[in-house]
């Protein structure tokens, strides 16, 4: 292993985590770093590399350079002993055809070391689970289900979910979201991978975003939002020439009176005196949404 | 009706795309074995007199009437250069058919990518039409080119172009016959395996046909095998049997699609039932065993049916010890001495060669469960890779030492009640489970690829048909010792048999022994691989 992880006490401290496959570098010295008690959202657009994040967390693909600690072990060596602690929800369910959604529930509960079977049943009940249906006859939603139910149902400390509310219907999500809340009540750590942004903002204490292999962004949501640009429009009496050069001011867009703009949070007070010496008519401000947060980062992945 | 079959043309595309190897190589290795064998016999049998003694030992061996069917014509070197090909050949061909139609019609359904396809401009009926073309197209082009090397081996134009005509009408058929299966089963393994039981009944009645001087004789002719001997190559070329199997295509085609038009897209007939809401499986054992069960099942009563039929007849030969061709032919077969034993040996060999087939699809459930992605949540939970790898492996393993041990069983109950001596029993069973190592390395090897190269785990398959071509054709085409040895099947003990060479039981347990720990520590050292 390569520089010890500067965070011991994190659940999750992933320091410059390598991974290839074949030719192609899908993870780029990628850091993460999830504190006990915390619910960390993990967003990226399709293909930055989440998945195999959380795969290389659970020692199901080997990493090729970085250092990773995982509730204190090395996922790779230590697989079994780090698995007994937490639970996975893969994207994308696979179950057996012929086996029943109860029967998948208690084989993987069993093969972490049991299940609570009060949880169990107050968790089917909660995602209106029909547990007596063989695997191939699930819809998409279903099997999520099922894999929802066999992870939360056993008593660990850290559940990993990759996007794991795909496929549920909105009553299904908001029953996620309250047992996510109860969760995090109780103390446990979750890592969740996830595109629903109101799903991350009711959820998530902090936020990690990925983009081509590596963390661009990290904090809490307030820290984020502060990295982001409030979208200001004025109603002016005359235009100040030299608008466009302000410090932190971008995207300007001027028709006759009326401007737009975007600004830093480090460009307001700038804008707002210069706008001030042009007379405002009518000023509206709109709040940097975690929508425009992400989608300027993902848009960055053009070229 | 045109909107049924919107977009068949591009499924076909689309199959002939998938299959672009698998295809047209497993039609080479049909029409290679043709010719080669043809132009071996030739080269076998200069004269008449030697061909009439070989065709006239083969038609009074019971067994190996059973096995391969008799020889129409005995003085004809057409008829006898496909000895193998009419019924066993056919059979085995009849598989690859069957695999075809399921692959591109039902397998496709329960991945999901039909639905994908479905959504597109496409009939109802196309993606089983495009199956059906795909495969008929096959048939016909394996059949064709068969003839033609058969011709260019130097036999007789008529009887080429009958024999490739009958193996491309057999190949339509059960093309027919899995395209019936496909409605009918749950999925597509069970849809293959109705194909593969009703190829295996074919096989068996026209054995049972055949066999008969004056009995059933007519079994042989409810069986499309029994058709395609029937239509009697190079030995009166009766091209209007052709219209059986052609005629049973006919009428499978429209069941097969009335019975498409009452189900929905990815279930069976039959719904499916409810089954427990709780579980007691809890260990990778457990789910290993409970997935697996259904397969050993099957291959269990089948084992012991083509095994006591086997035994029961291998006493027929000792009638014929006084021939000297017989002799001569059955230390062909691999025998060494005694002729009734040298005949439970070569079926004891094949018993252990067909059974390792078995031990292949059980191995190869490790990388289905990790394509499909479910090895990855048994992993995620508290399962060490090797307990996982262990249980499937367990059960391919014990799974082929079961079935060699009630196919022994079988084969000598089945000898011991012909010739009434319960003592050939015991001695059976023992020449029986000789047969377990060759078998194991066989699962080992395939076991040993798929932890190196996941993705390349299928050519496991590739090098159990080559094992079997040299095991087969080795002899007959002349191939050097060395190159007759690097099949497992080969280094088996000859038993029962006086002078079996015990030693090689020793080094195919050690190599299979060997490339189960480099394929364990293979695996443990790999990533899972989708």
């Amino acid at each position: 292993m390569d520089a010890p992880p500067d965070n011991p006490a994190a659940v999750i401290d992933v320091v410059g985590l390598v991974k290839h496959f074949g030719r192609t570098r899908v993870l780029n010295e990628l850091s993460l770093s999830v504190a006990a008690g915390e619910v960390h959202g993990f967003l990226g657009p399709n293909g930055a590399g989440k998945t195999t994040t959380l795969r290389i967390l659970l020692g199901l693909l080997r990493s090729d350079g970085g250092s990773i600690r995982l509730l204190g072990g090395d996922p790779w060596r230590d697989a079994v002993d780090l698995h007994r602690r937490l639970a996975y929800v893969p994207g994308d369910v696979a179950l057996w055809p012929t086996l029943t959604g109860g029967e998948v529930i208690d084989l993987l509960g069993r093969l972490r070391g049991g299940l609570d079977p009060h949880r169990r049943a107050a968790l089917i009940e909660r995602f209106e689970l029909d547990p007596t249906m063989k695997g191939r006859a699930y819809s998409k939603g279903n099997r999520q289900k099922v894999a929802l139910v066999a992870a939360l149902a056993s008593d660990v400390e850290l559940l990993l979910l990759d996007e794991p509310t795909s496929g549920l219907d909105p009553l299904m999500e908001a029953q996620f979201r309250e047992y996510i809340k109860e969760v995090r009540g109780d103390g446990r750590t979750v890592l969740l991978s996830s595109h629903i942004l109101a799903e991350v903002e009711a959820l998530c204490d902090r936020v990690s975003i990925i983009r081509d292999g590596a963390v661009v962004e990290s904090g809490t949501l307030t820290q984020l939002r502060h990295l982001s640009r409030t979208t200001i429009s004025a109603d002016l009496t005359t235009v100040p020439a030299g608008l466009a050069d302000l410090p932190g001011v971008h995207d300007l867009v001027t028709e006759g009176q009326r401007i737009t703009a975007s600004v830093e949070t480090g460009g307001m007070a700038g804008l707002m005196a210069a706008l001030g010496a042009g007379g405002v008519t009518a000023l509206t401000s709109a709040p940097p949404t975690l929508e425009e947060l992400f989608l300027r980062h993902y848009q960055k992945t053009r070229p | 009706m045109s909107g049924e079959l919107a977009g068949t043309a591009g499924l076909v595309r689309l199959a002939l795309r998938r299959d672009r190897v698998l295809i047209p190589a497993w039609v080479a290795l049909f029409v290679a074995m043709s010719g080669f064998s043809a132009s071996a016999t030739v080269g076998l049998y200069p004269d008449q007199a030697s061909r009439i003694e070989a065709a006239n030992t083969i038609n009074s061996t019971a067994s190996v009437v059973a096995l391969y069917g008799p020889i129409y014509d005995p003085s004809s070197l057409g008829a006898l250069s496909i000895t193998k090909m009419t019924a066993m050949y056919a059979a085995f061909m009849s598989i690859l058919m069957v695999m075809l139609v399921v692959r591109h019609s039902r397998a496709e359904e329960e991945t999901g990518r039909l639905e994908l396809v479905g959504a597109g401009v496409v009939g109802r009926a196309a993606p089983l039409v495009a199956a059906l073309l795909v495969v008929g197209g096959a048939s016909c082009v394996l059949g064709l080119l068969s003839g033609v090397a058969l011709m260019a081996a130097g036999l007789p134009v008529a009887g080429s172009l009958i024999f490739g005509a009958g193996w491309a009408a057999t190949g339509l058929c059960f093309a027919a016959v899995a395209a019936v299966a496909a409605q009918l089963a749950g999925g597509g393994r069970a849809a293959n395996g109705i194909g593969f039981t009703v190829i295996a009944l074919a096989y068996l009645a026209r054995a049972i046909g055949d066999l008969a001087e004056a009995g059933p004789g007519w079994l042989s002719w409810l069986s499309p095998i029994g058709w395609n001997q029937q239509v009697r190559a190079y030995a009166g070329d009766r091209w209007s049997v052709l219209l059986l199997p052609l005629a049973a295509t006919a009428v499978l085609v429209p069941v097969a699609f009335a019975l498409r038009g009452r189900r929905d897209l990815g279930s069976g007939l039959m719904p499916d039932r409810p089954g427990p809401g709780a579980g007691r499986l809890g260990s990778p054992l457990g789910l290993a065993w409970r997935l697996q069960r259904p397969l050993l099942i099957a291959w269990t009563s089948g084992s012991v049916v083509l095994a006591f039929m086997m035994g029961s007849i291998a006493h027929n030969v000792a009638g014929l010890l006084d021939s000297p061709a017989v002799a001569k032919f059955v230390r062909q077969l691999g025998g060494a001495q005694g002729l009734t034993d040298a005949f439970l040996a070569a079926e004891l060999g094949l018993m252990g060669t067909i059974i390792a087939a078995y031990g292949i699809s059980a191995i190869t459930r490790l990388r289905t469960e990790e394509s499909a992605g479910r090895a990855e949540a048994v992993l995620a939970a508290a399962t060490p890779r090797l307990r996982w790898v262990a249980s499937h492996a367990l059960i391919a393993l014990a799974g082929v030492a079961w079935l060699l041990l009630v196919a022994g069983l079988a084969t000598g109950l089945g000898h011991g009640l012909a010739v009434g001596d319960p003592g050939q029993v015991l001695r059976i069973t023992v020449a029986a489970l000789a047969r377990i190592p060759a078998a194991w390395l066989m699962v080992a090897l395939v076991f040993a690829v798929w932890g190196l190269w996941p993705r390349a785990t299928a050519f496991g398959w590739g090098a159990y048909a080559v094992f079997i071509v040299i095991g087969e054709f080795g002899q007959l085409w002349g191939l050097p010792r060395w190159a007759m040895d690097t099949s497992p099947f080969a280094r088996s003990p000859v038993l029962p048999g006086p002078e079996a060479d015990l030693s090689g039981l020793v080094w195919l347990t050690a190599i299979a022994a060997g490339l189960l720990a480099c394929g364990s520590a293979a695996f443990r050292r790999r990533d899972l691989a989708g």
